[in-house]
């Protein structure tokens, strides 16, 4: 029953890469990721046509985070590639911006807005290389895009979580990159600055950007993302947002069918550390 | 202000006592020879205090600018485990030559340092064991190790084994023109990195997965920098000694944090108090034989330290304490005021005073607290008082204050049962708190948003704008005007 089902969910059609290879933003292939010897993501294969807005949506715990961590070679991974505008992500990472999540950041660091938004530089800066003018002056434009430009001298710990939200979305902008990742930057955020996040992603797309945002809240994924990737230790379905966007994909994704799968992940993981009977 | 800033200098006289005591008690000091050593310390002319004050200093820059690293990023435990696990090196630089040779010595100690460092990490990374469990465990066992093994060359017969015990609370006369030498090098590395890869340092200690995203090698920055605290405590060792060495990291970068928000300020600023507990420590050892240097290194700058915490501009306690007091002063002269208006209003504003009784009665408390208050008013400018204080006049400014706060007040009201939806008599607290702290642009915002209504919810007029700015008792008013004055 269960592999009947999957078979359904492979069988919704995925986005074909376009022919220019080296546009390609970001293709996943075979991906595995595990965290303490327990796979957390089973072979990933993912090709991310270009000038797209993204969401990536599932359960807690199906790996979105990792996902994203993961495409930026920034966890060690069991098997399979990234490439990123054709090239090894490693090789392609100034051209990758990112947004983490708010809280994984000591809000009472003693730096300035400022200071944060211009660290989104530094990766293009080299070594030994301090920031210039330009730089300064590509960061007061993008500190002006989140209108967070008034605040550029406060010290971080002042602002409410929506500031903190568009300063670190400034920050991304400053890295002036073709593909963005994004983890959950409209949590702990209010409407407001929810309406203004998503016409900046908007802009962002219209000009050609492709950017992946981890989110959380099914319904407004579906009026803010032209693709969903439906995600649960593994890809459950990754295309157009009305295609994708519907029940039995939904439910395929939150409605717990992947038990044997996290059942084997937790057999893996007592095999492998030695805790098994 | 005065009180608390003379509690803080009352430490190093204590400090300065406690030494005098201790000295007459050995029976090796008189008062004159403190004085007679204060002098031979401050014109410099001894080497040894030539040496010393320059080694303490160079180790309290260093300390002072690599513990700002170590604070932002919440390794002060590491700082201390670090510490504790060189000093086994210690001895094995020792007895490599059987002699106090400061490069064997460094470099022993680097190694045991590293030793250490790489023993936590084994620990957290193959066990479910956390970081603090493991910097315990690896502290506690390389000090053991150490405190035994120089135990075993005290009692050596061979070698010259002087001072190799003033490594545990250090002693900074015992520094010599080799480690001045060695010390000069690692601060100026010390400086030098910092410099360098400030933005580095900086962007690996606020966002670490930012910072791999942009292609960083954390890994390499972080035991780079651990290498260069490695080093700080290495030469820090001979003048504050292992037991204490982890505060000159922690003490004078959490003393400058609590000063600045930014972080060159903060670098900035601890590597100055590192080097004022230096200079402090040095000087305070030196007026008796035998003392210890590191415990008045520790105490300086706890003393640095202290001052921030009480008196800091922005974070201090005592600060905080004032401008609470302050604040709440001001609270109650505007809630005075408020009650002088309503007094006022009762009689329809006719009269100019307001009796002393009229305004203890309105407040409900007694003659002598509505004298306090009245005291307090007249202190500001704010009212006048006569016939022995018993009659209270309110002055322009006093009356442009009663008229803004009665007027904030009742506004407050208004907005909450008109567009907020509360029912009349629940609005009142709520206003006794906002009164206070609305400013001029949300008062007016609020006006344009009560279409400038002049009745509160419970049907007394809003003072208008016009009658805050006469400063004076305000004026019958039509019942068709509006806010802003009978003009309009």
């Amino acid at each position: 029953m269960d592999s009947k089902r999957t078979s359904e969910v492979l069988s919704v059609p995925t986005p074909q890469p376009p022919e220019s290879a080296a546009e390609v933003p970001l293709e996943i292939h075979d991906l595995t990721v595990s965290y303490h010897k327990k796979p957390v993501l089973w072979g990933i294969d993912v090709v991310v046509p270009p000038g797209k807005l993204i969401g990536i949506v599932g359960p807690n715990g199906a790996g979105k985070s990792t996902l994203i961590k993961a495409a930026m070679g920034m966890l060690p991974v069991s098997s399979g590639w990234v490439k990123a505008f054709g090239k090894p992500v490693k090789e392609s990472l100034t051209r990758i911006g990112y947004v983490p999540q708010r809280e994984s950041v000591d809000w009472d660091f003693p730096v300035s807005v400022m200071d944060v938004v211009m660290m989104g530089r530094y990766g293009h800066l080299g070594l030994l290389r301090r920031p210039s003018r330009h730089d300064r002056q590509v960061v007061l434009e993008c500190l002006d895009k989140v209108k967070m430009l008034p605040y550029a001298n406060r010290q971080i710990s002042n602002l409410s979580g929506g500031q903190q939200q568009r300063v670190f979305l400034a920050r991304a902008l400053a890295q002036e990159s073709d593909l963005y990742f994004m983890d959950e930057p409209f949590a702990g955020v209010d409407a407001a600055t929810e309406a203004a996040i998503v016409t900046l992603l908007h802009n962002l797309r219209d000009k050609g950007k492709t950017i992946l945002v981890v989110h959380h809240d099914l319904p407004s994924a579906r009026q803010y993302f032209d693709m969903l990737l439906l995600l649960n230790m593994r890809v459950v379905a990754f295309g157009e947002t009305k295609t994708v966007f519907n029940y039995d994909l939904l439910q395929a994704t939150y409605g717990g069918r992947l038990t044997i799968l996290s059942e084997v992940a937790d057999a893996v993981h007592a095999r492998e550390s030695g805790n098994g009977r | 202000m005065n009180r608390p800033f003379k509690f803080s200098l009352l430490i190093p006289v204590l400090l300065a006592s406690a030494t005098n005591a201790h000295a007459a008690r050995i029976g090796e000091l008189t008062d004159s020879s403190i004085v007679e050593q204060a002098l031979r310390f401050f014109t410099f002319q001894d080497p040894t205090v030539r040496f010393a004050l320059a080694g303490t200093i160079l180790l309290g820059i260093t300390c002072g600018l690599l513990g700002s690293f170590i604070v932002v990023r919440k390794m002060a435990l590491v700082g201390d485990a670090l510490s504790h696990a060189v000093l086994p090196g210690v001895a094995f630089g020792f007895l490599w030559n059987m002699s106090k040779d400061p490069v064997a010595i460094f470099i022993g100690a680097t190694v045991a340092g590293l030793l250490g460092a790489a023993a936590v990490h084994l620990i957290r990374h193959t066990t479910r064991l956390k970081e603090d469990t493991a910097l315990g465990l690896v502290l506690a066992t390389f000090f053991a190790v150490g405190v035994c093994m120089l135990t075993m060359i005290q009692r050596l017969p061979t070698g010259n084994k002087s001072g190799i015990d003033k490594f545990l609370f250090g002693q900074a006369a015992a520094i010599g023109a080799g480690d001045l030498k060695l010390m000069a090098v690692i601060t100026v590395l010390a400086i030098l990195a910092v410099m360098l890869f400030y933005k580095e340092f900086l962007v690996t200690s606020f966002d670490s997965d930012f910072a791999r995203s942009c292609g960083f090698a954390t890994h390499v920055i972080h035991y780079g920098l651990m290498l260069l605290v490695a080093f700080a405590v290495v030469i820090a060792l001979q003048a504050v000694g292992v037991v204490l060495v982890s505060s000159m990291l922690i003490t004078p970068a959490a003393a400058a944090y609590l000063l600045t928000d930014r972080m060159h300020w903060m670098l900035f600023l601890s590597a100055i108090f590192g080097m004022l507990a230096g200079a402090f420590g040095a000087f305070f050892s030196f007026l008796g034989p035998g003392l210890p240097t590191g415990p008045f290194i520790v105490l300086g700058a706890t003393t640095v330290f202290s001052i921030a915490f009480f008196l800091g501009p922005k974070h201090g306690v005592i600060t905080r304490w004032f401008k609470q007091r302050s604040r709440s002063n001001r609270i109650q002269r505007e809630n005075t005021l408020k009650s002088i208006y309503h007094v006022l209003e009762n009689r329809s504003f006719v009269g100019e005073s307001v009796s002393l009784r009229e305004l203890a009665e309105r407040r409900r408390e007694t003659l002598e607290d509505a004298r306090i208050q009245s005291k307090a008013l007249a202190r500001h400018g704010l009212a006048t008082l006569h016939e022995d204080g018993n009659q209270i006049f309110l002055t322009p400014g006093g009356w442009q204050l009663a008229c803004s706060i009665v007027r904030n007040h009742r506004l407050w009201e208004l907005y909450l049962t008109n567009a907020a939806d509360f029912a009349a008599d629940h609005v009142h607290d709520d206003a006794e708190k906002i009164e206070h702290v609305l400013g001029d642009e949300v008062v007016r915002a609020i006006e344009r948003r009560l279409k400038y209504a002049n009745r509160d919810p419970h049907g007394k007029p809003i003072p208008s704008l016009e009658d805050v700015q006469r400063g004076a008792a305000p004026r019958a008013r039509r019942e068709d005007s509006v806010g802003y004055g009978s003009s309009i």
